[in-house]
């Protein structure tokens, strides 16, 4: 019995050892299975759980970028930044939404109009998307919001950037304006993507938004260490962003403000261009807007009263603006007769108001006509009947390539407007491809007088006036000062007498004595009796301009009309002649060239050429001012 | 040599001197560790309270387990019944009129410290089975007979604990007590058939847990169905662990405790934030320290004359195994949060108290490893 025990007792142990040993074995295998998985989380894994481990505890505070100045050629700040205060909100971040928006009720003193916007808002957002509450508070209530805040998580009092144009309307079509970043915006810009934060304001028109890369800054960041419940433990770095560039553009402000009161209650638009260099003095289209009024989001009415406004206050009619050039066309005109040898100068006509070609009646504005004419005489006193025979010699193709090569039909700015229209100058190809039909010869007619399919917008006639002034010479129409030296560039202008010799300021003509007759028919027509802008001359040297008027129907005359004869203001506002005048000046050592134009305005002597003679005065008068600015930058 | 049982009383000296001292240290080292983990916990609440709490915790028991040391096993053999049943009357007590945390009903409030009976289990389901195996032949081990009472022991406290509900306290009682019923002798295929018969079970088994413990199952399959809810804690400790790499972010750096990130840092997760601080090496260090407390428990069973210390060190040591893979395993993403906490490790009062007495009894059985128990 004994010795049985002893065996089963030996048995015992062996089998309890022999089992121990198995689930030591075991236990071994498992341990070095979490040795093995420790080593795949911390070793091989390892960098992928530190950026989340990074990504939990970080995070970021992205603050709007200060968006850089627009400044005039004097330094002026033109567009400027003043800070918002504004409140936005977080809908998922908030625990009772009601309650909060019932608080910032009382708080602010908002009207049940506000709160039922912001709930439109919520619902029509996703829940993580910030909802701006006020963007436009006082300190005062920026303040209050600051000191209740303990009590309303969720709300977020920010500073944000905002515009400010000191100089109102003057520059809306210019500068554009800036408004909230929109969905088109973040998509269709990378930039603005990234550096995007509830409340940006982006351009949205004209150079705001042309230069937007430019201007728009970096962010600043603060980077927070937070913890689980979101709370700021303490602050990691500041990375300090950079306010976007400023620019500077060729604009003077003084005369750009003249322009606006000039045009004061016309729809229309004046254009100023340095003949050399082709910095732009001034630019204006009327009527204008309040670009500021975007700044806190421009309200429905607002909005709409501007669209629509039948003087289209949106459209920046220098450059969008397609309008038939009418006789400011006819220097042009001239100048390709010449060029091509197909009259002389000396070639007569007789005007007889009227004329029959190909079985149709063509009118010269003058009742009774203008007697036997020459060319400069025609320019003079803008004969319409000389202009159809000088047209019926030359031919609708060969007018056409002189035209474009002045700047008629094609983009003036390039790469700074994305609305800037090309306009046309039709040709027999063009008409052929663009409407599908032959050219007809009394086409040709009316194009010599700029009337029928031509289509020019203002500043085309400003630069085509600033290359005939200049000589007959390109130049590079621009708004960012290029500090050129004239005396350089007219030397150059003159050097390059030959056609085909490259250079920075190549002739467009073949004589030079063309362009200089068309001058000088030009100034006749400003400063000798009988010339068309005769009494908006000025006799002083000093001031003395030279100009061509241009009356461009807008609709087809009837017969019948025509015998009425009536006043301008018996016709209706809508079926009046556009006024223009283009010059250029002072006559003796010309450097600017301009365009005026008054829709709907009668005619161009008595609507446009006044304007164009007290301008004209402005800007001579800042002339010395301008010089000073530009030897400083060219001695620099 | 000299049989102490047989020859009278033994001095406190001669009780010392026979101490395993690797052991002994090895716990202290460890309680060492445990105190500085649970201080790093401490950093974001700005109070020492669970460093203070645990350093107190551990010296109290630590003494406790050296008084129990000295105690010859043949008295814990003697007792093993009453404590077994004394441990389920506050198990029971516990499940049906105990406090309520977090909705489960486990805690008995005894004033200085919140008492999990259920902790207590874990080492009395050793103890009894240790006992009840002790005479048991190999040979009959697989009888009916010599196999309903430890079935019966075990099911009572494991049901109760279920139902409390707790699931990884019950699965830890179920596989400490499977573990001395296997290393009795029981054939092999009764421990496959009870296997099968888990799984066949299984279905029961869901439709009885708490929807939150359904969460915890779905959740533990894959975790990134609700990061922000019950995947939450899981992906937070693989992130902690993870970020920690090679030589971890320094003591007291840990980002993802000091900020809250982690869930129950001071209890079942104190291992992620020892791990996020100490790296792979830390913690490769730290299971070794567990690997070599284990070894020692192991050869002090394999020292001891009589089989109830044998069972119970091996037991033990197949439970503290458990304990620690089973957390471990459950931090780094391998199984579902069930809920145990890392021996010593994690703050707790009961989880303390019973490691302390487990490893008071494996010290006894030391001292005493030539006692005969008949």
């Amino acid at each position: 019995m004994l010795g049985d025990g002893i065996g089963s007792n030996v048995r015992k142990s062996k089998l309890i050892n022999r089992r121990m040993f198995l689930a030591s074995a075991a236990k071994a295998v498992v341990f070095f299975g979490i040795v093995g998985r420790l080593f795949y989380l911390q070793v091989e894994q390892n960098k992928k759980y530190l950026t989340l481990s990074d990504k939990n505890r970080i995070r970021e505070n992205k603050l709007p970028p200060i968006r850089g100045e627009f400044k005039d050629y004097f330094g002026k700040i033109i567009a400027g930044n003043l800070d918002v205060y504004e409140l936005h909100v977080i809908p998922e971040q908030v625990e009772d939404f009601r309650v909060l928006v019932t608080r910032v009720k009382q708080i602010l003193k908002l009207s049940d109009k506000d709160v039922n916007k912001i709930y439109k808002t919520k619902s029509k957002q996703k829940p993580w998307e910030t909802i701006i509450i006020s963007d436009n508070l006082s300190w005062n209530e920026f303040s209050k919001i600051n000191y209740y805040l303990y009590d309303l998580p969720g709300l977020k009092p920010v500073i944000s950037v905002g515009r400010n144009y000191p100089f109102n309307e003057s520059y809306s079509h210019v500068l554009g304006y800036v408004a909230y970043a929109s969905k088109e915006d973040l998509s269709s810009n990378e930039i603005i993507n990234e550096r995007h934060v509830p409340g940006l304001r982006v351009g949205k028109n004209g150079l705001e938004k042309t230069f937007e890369k430019e201007l728009i800054g970096t962010n600043t960041v603060q980077r927070f260490e937070v913890n689980a419940y979101g709370k700021r433990i303490n602050q990691l770095e500041v990375q300090n962003g950079d306010q976007g560039n400023s620019l500077r553009i060729t604009i003077d402000t003084e005369i750009q403000n003249y322009t606006n009161e000039l045009l004061a209650g016309e729809a229309g638009s004046i254009s100023v261009m340095d003949i050399y260099t082709g910095e732009i003095i001034a630019m204006n289209s009327s009527p204008s807007f309040n670009p500021n009024d975007f700044l806190y989001g421009i309200g429905t009415k607002k909005w709409k009263d501007l669209n629509s406004n039948p003087f289209k206050p949106l459209i920046n009619k220098t450059i969008s603006g397609l309008y038939s050039p009418g006789s400011t066309i006819k220097p042009i005109v001239a100048l390709s007769a010449l060029e091509n040898d197909v009259i002389k100068p000396t070639m007569q006509v007789y005007c007889s108001d009227s004329i029959d070609f190909y079985e149709q009646k063509f009118h010269c504005w003058k009742k009774r006509g203008h007697g036997y004419m020459t060319l400069k005489n025609a320019i003079k006193q803008s004969c319409d009947i000389y202009f159809y025979e000088v047209a019926r010699l030359l031919g609708v193709d060969r007018l056409n390539e002189t035209a474009r090569r002045f700047g008629l039909g094609n983009i003036v700015l390039k790469n700074f407007f994305e609305n800037e229209k090309k306009g046309v100058f039709p040709s027999t190809k063009w008409k052929k491809e663009a409407i599908g039909q032959n050219w007809y010869l009394g086409e040709t007619l009316i194009t010599g007088i700029g009337q029928g399919y031509i289509q020019s917008t203002p500043l085309q006639l400003t630069l085509m006036t600033a290359q005939l002034a200049n000589g007959g010479n390109k130049i590079y129409p621009t708004l960012t000062p290029n500090n050129k030296n004239i005396e350089k560039i007219k030397k150059e202008m003159e050097g390059s007498e030959d056609y085909d010799l490259p250079s920075n300021y190549p002739p467009l003509v073949r004589n030079k004595e063309n362009v200089k007759f068309v001058l000088d028919a030009m100034f006749k027509s400003t400063n000798e009796v009988y010339g068309t802008s005769y009494s908006s001359r000025i006799e002083d040297p000093k001031y003395q301009f030279a100009g061509k008027t241009g009356t461009a129907q807008v609709k087809r005359i009837t017969q019948a009309e025509r015998e009425l004869d009536r006043k301008l203001d018996q016709i209706p506002y809508k079926e009046r002649d556009h006024a223009w005048y283009i010059a250029f000046g002072p006559y003796k050592s010309p450097r600017y060239a301009m365009t005026v134009l008054v829709e709907h305005g009668g005619s161009g002597s008595s609507a446009a050429a006044p304007i164009a003679k007290k301008l004209f005065k402005k800007i001579i008068d800042r002339h010395e001012e301008r010089e000073k600015i530009r030897n400083r930058k060219t001695l620099t | 040599m000299k049989n102490y049982s047989t020859f009278g009383e033994v001095s406190l000296f001669q009780k010392i001197k026979s101490m395993d001292f690797y052991l002994l240290f090895s716990i202290i080292l460890l309680g060492v560790i445990s105190v500085l983990a649970m201080y790093s916990t401490d950093m974001s609440d700005g109070n020492f309270y669970h460093s203070f709490n645990h350093a107190l915790r551990f010296g109290v028991f630590f003494g406790l387990m050296l008084i129990l040391s000295f105690i010859n096993i043949k008295h814990y053999f003697s007792l093993s019944i009453i404590f077994y049943l004394l441990v389920l009357i506050l198990l029971v007590s516990a499940t049906f009129f105990g406090t309520t945390v977090q909705g489960s009903q486990r805690w008995i409030n005894l004033y200085f410290i919140n008492l999990q009976p259920s902790e207590l289990m874990k080492i009395a389901i050793i103890i009894f089975l240790a006992r009840y195996y002790h005479r048991v032949q190999p040979d009959a081990v697989n009888t009916i007979k010599k196999f309903i009472i430890p079935f019966i022991i075990l099911i009572i406290p494991i049901l109760l604990v279920l139902s409390q509900p707790d699931l990884g306290t019950s699965v830890l009682i179920a596989l400490s007590g499977i573990a001395v019923i296997w290393l009795a002798g029981i054939n092999i295929k009764y421990v496959v058939y009870s296997l099968l018969g888990l799984v066949i079970s299984f279905p029961f088994v869901i439709s009885m847990l708490k929807p939150y413990q359904k969460l915890r199952i779905l959740t533990f399959i894959n975790p990134d169905r609700d990061p922000l809810g019950a995947g939450y804690q899981i992906i937070q400790s693989k992130i902690a662990v993870g970020s920690g790499g090679l030589t971890g972010k320094g003591y007291l750096k840990g980002t993802q405790g000091y900020l809250d990130f982690l869930p129950e840092k001071h209890t079942d997760f104190i291992f992620t934030l020892f791990s996020e601080e100490f790296g792979f090496i830390g913690s490769v260090l730290l299971l070794t320290l567990y690997g070599f407390i284990i070894l020692r428990i192991l050869i002090i069973g394999s020292n001891s004359r009589n089989y109830f210390g044998k069972f119970f060190c091996y037991g033990f040591a197949i439970s503290i195994f458990f304990y620690i893979s089973v957390n471990m395993l459950m931090v780094l993403g391998m199984l579902p949060i069930v809920g145990s906490p890392l021996p010593i490790m994690s703050y707790g009062g009961s989880s303390m108290l019973s490691m302390m007495i487990a490893l008071g009894i494996v010290m006894s059985a030391r001292i005493y490893s030539r006692e005969i128990i008949n």
